[in-house]
């Protein structure tokens, strides 16, 4: 059974009257790869600097193993921190970088029976234990390389070598991927999850890239203005979003308006379809999410709903279709070439509806009027977000 | 990387070559020329009797040096600790006295120190005079300052203090704070946190700092000569004196400061081997 290892109670953060967490309440579980997951100033990076004792909360408690340590300096966390931009130290090689924490040790003289006199940690440990992480890592022959002599993947390995080599509970990583390309940030993501696993720590990890957070999470916490949105495995936060926010932000989705008319019964567009969600009141007016690829094309005449194709973009493993119903526009993803301005018909299985309570997010997303500007903004996403994200959340 | 805008260094290029390159090398030929024009050795020969000069000057640089340091370092970090309002106003403040003329700040210097000068006719208004004579059973009017050593020194550091100050406060300013972070979540507390990482990460801004500081403190002619009362005299004094003074011997003057020039050029690469890895150090 999974053990507790990180409580944040009640946390709320200001700064300057700008409220950055609200009551902010998680547990962290020993070994597990936690993801903090939102938009640009949702608290996300706030929270984890919480943790690495870095920023001190203005309310609210942190227990460590069931004690609390509000006031404990980050030197005495049993927690490590993977800078955004590794923060490698450039006047020292790698070896003496990874090997700096095991040098600011101290610890008990096994020489001494009383157990109160404290010895640096011999050279020879130390120089086994940076061997170790660099084979980890696999940079071994870099030991001697000063840090602006490797590329950035290197770099961020060695800042992940330095911070593992202290053999902490936790591992603390701030968006470390976000200043690689494309291709390097993929390797690095297995790459980080093997780590993981290899050394069995408990990993935190900030991001604004659902995808990363899809691929390598345990458990997501998704995040927005300061309050937790969701928590759940990728799969909960995909097939289940809670409301449209989270829906939105995952993936891609069409969020409609529909009335519940009873357990497993929506109506949308004032025609009624079967579904799988329950315990809503009777006529309760809810967000409905259909995934653009769980929704199959049929011919008109079978159509649950008919719409007209407005835009198609080929995208290499499918079509993306806009689908006009009745002036609001839906995304499908599908194999079949519709040619635009053509009618289609299209069918929801029960299982690809999903039902949301309505909340303040609601009516903000999940309609693809305006496509094209979007889909021009989505291939520019990464672009712009890392430019976005490096400079707020100070 | 051949740049179109290149020719507009060619001015600065003239200029360096003019005003100079070229007096270097007329300081060379003069230091080993006789004064009837012909090639000797001898100007260096004379140098020998000099050599408590040598040794003066670069005591009293090296302990402005010093003293420099001690007091630019802990002011240039802990300026680059506060808010960016204190910062304008602490470097406004330390620039001041160099918009002010150099002897007229070395001469305001002489007033303070002088026997009968302000510092003294304070201590005797405070009583601090009879107190020291009641204490040592002495009886003295005023305390010696001027004309002194540590006069000189106190004028070096006055002077040279921002050329400290600056290379090494715009080094810590810089700073990448996320590295202190680090430095700190690897276990360092705040003594390990300066001795192992801002420290270091300082030294080019220390070691341009101390050239800055020491290689006019080391030439210096006119405070040695204000303060110091030219009983205790100087290289620069003593180049003065072979150029215009009464020792007039311009191929001495020349030879003395030719080897004045390489021990200072030596001293400064064995400091930058001594920084070694930071090698864009001196010069910032």
């Amino acid at each position: 059974m999974a053990k507790e290892l990180i409580r944040l109670q009640n946390l709320c953060m200001a700064f300057d009257d700008e409220q950055v967490l609200t009551n902010l309440n998680l547990h962290i579980n020993d070994k597990e790869f936690l993801t903090l997951l939102g938009p640009s100033g949702c608290g996300k990076t706030t929270t984890l600097r919480i943790i690495g004792g870095f920023t001190t909360p203005t309310s609210g408690d942190v227990f460590f193993d069931g004690v609390r340590i509000n006031a404990v300096p980050p030197y005495q966390r049993q927690i490590n921190t993977v800078f955004q931009k590794y923060a490698l130290f450039p006047h020292l090689n790698v070896y003496e970088n990874i090997a700096f924490g095991l040098r600011m040790q101290k610890r008990p003289d096994p020489s001494d029976p009383t157990g109160r006199r404290m010895v640096k940690i011999p050279e020879e440990e130390i120089h086994q234990r940076v061997m170790e992480m660099l084979e980890v890592i696999s940079l071994k022959g870099f030991e001697h390389r000063k840090p602006d002599a490797l590329s950035g993947g290197q770099q961020q390995r060695v800042a992940i070598a330095r911070a593992l080599v202290n053999r902490p509970k936790v591992l603390l990583l701030d968006e470390p991927l976000a200043a690689l390309d494309l291709k390097l940030r993929k390797d690095m993501q297995i790459e980080l999850k093997r780590i993981q696993q290899q050394v069995g720590i408990t990993f935190i990890y900030v991001t604004h890239d659902q995808e990363e957070a899809l691929t390598m999470s345990d458990t997501i916490v998704v995040m927005d203005k300061g309050t937790i949105q969701q928590i759940g495995t990728p799969e909960d936060i995909y097939n289940e979003p809670k409301n449209a926010f989270v829906a939105d932000f995952i993936g891609e989705s069409n969020i409609i308006d529909g009335i519940m008319l009873r357990d497993n019964l929506v109506q949308m567009y004032g025609r009624q379809f079967p579904c799988l969600d329950g315990g809503f009141a009777p006529n309760e007016p809810v967000d409905v999410v259909i995934r653009p690829e769980d929704i199959d094309i049929v011919p008109v005449e079978q159509g649950q709903l008919t719409g007209v194709v407005t835009n198609v973009t080929f995208k290499g493993l499918q079509y993306d279709i806009i689908v006009d119903f009745k002036g609001f526009k839906w995304l499908i993803q599908t194999t079949d070439h519709s040619p635009s301005g053509s009618r289609i018909g299209i069918k929801i299985d029960p299982d690809a509806i999903h039902v949301m309570k309505k909340s303040k997010y609601s009516g903000m997303f999940g309609d693809y009027s305006s496509f094209s500007e979007e889909y021009e903004e989505l291939d520019n996403a990464g672009l712009a977000l890392d430019e976005e994200e490096s400079g707020d959340e100070e | 990387m051949k740049n179109k805008l290149s020719h507009l260094a060619i001015p600065y290029v003239i200029w360096m070559a003019l005003f100079v390159v070229a007096p270097i090398i007329m300081v060379v030929i003069y230091a080993f020329s006789s004064a009837d024009g012909g090639f000797t050795l001898a100007n260096f020969s004379k140098i020998g009797t000099y050599a408590v000069v040598f040794g003066r000057s670069f005591k009293l640089a090296l302990i402005a040096t010093a003293i420099c340091l001690l007091i630019g370092y802990p002011v240039s970090y802990m300026m680059s600790k506060e808010g960016p309002r204190f910062q304008r106003i602490a470097m406004v403040l330390i620039m001041l006295p160099m918009w002010m003329n150099f002897l007229l700040r070395t001469y305001s210097w002489m007033s303070i120190l002088e026997n009968n000068g302000l510092l003294n006719q304070l201590f005797q208004k405070i009583g601090l005079i009879s107190l020291y004579n009641s204490i040592f059973g002495t009886n003295i009017e005023y305390f010696h300052m001027i004309n002194t050593a540590g006069a000189v020194v106190l004028g070096m550091v006055y002077n040279y203090l921002p050329f400290m100050i600056l290379p090494i406060y715009s080094v810590i300013v810089k700073l990448d704070n996320s590295l202190i972070e680090a430095a700190r979540d690897l276990g360092a507390n705040s003594l390990n946190v300066f001795r192992r990482v801002i420290l270091p990460l300082s030294l080019p801004g220390v070691l341009s700092g101390i050239t800055m500081v020491f290689v006019p403190s080391v030439s210096t002619f006119a405070i040695s000569k204000m303060l110091g009362g030219g009983t205790e005299i100087l290289l620069g004094d003593l180049i003065e004196q072979q150029f215009l003074g009464g020792a007039y011997n311009p191929q001495v003057g020349a030879a003395i400061s030719l080897v004045m020039m390489v021990i200072v050029v030596i001293c400064m690469a064995v400091m930058n081997r001594f920084g070694e890895g930071e090698e864009q150090a001196v010069m910032l």
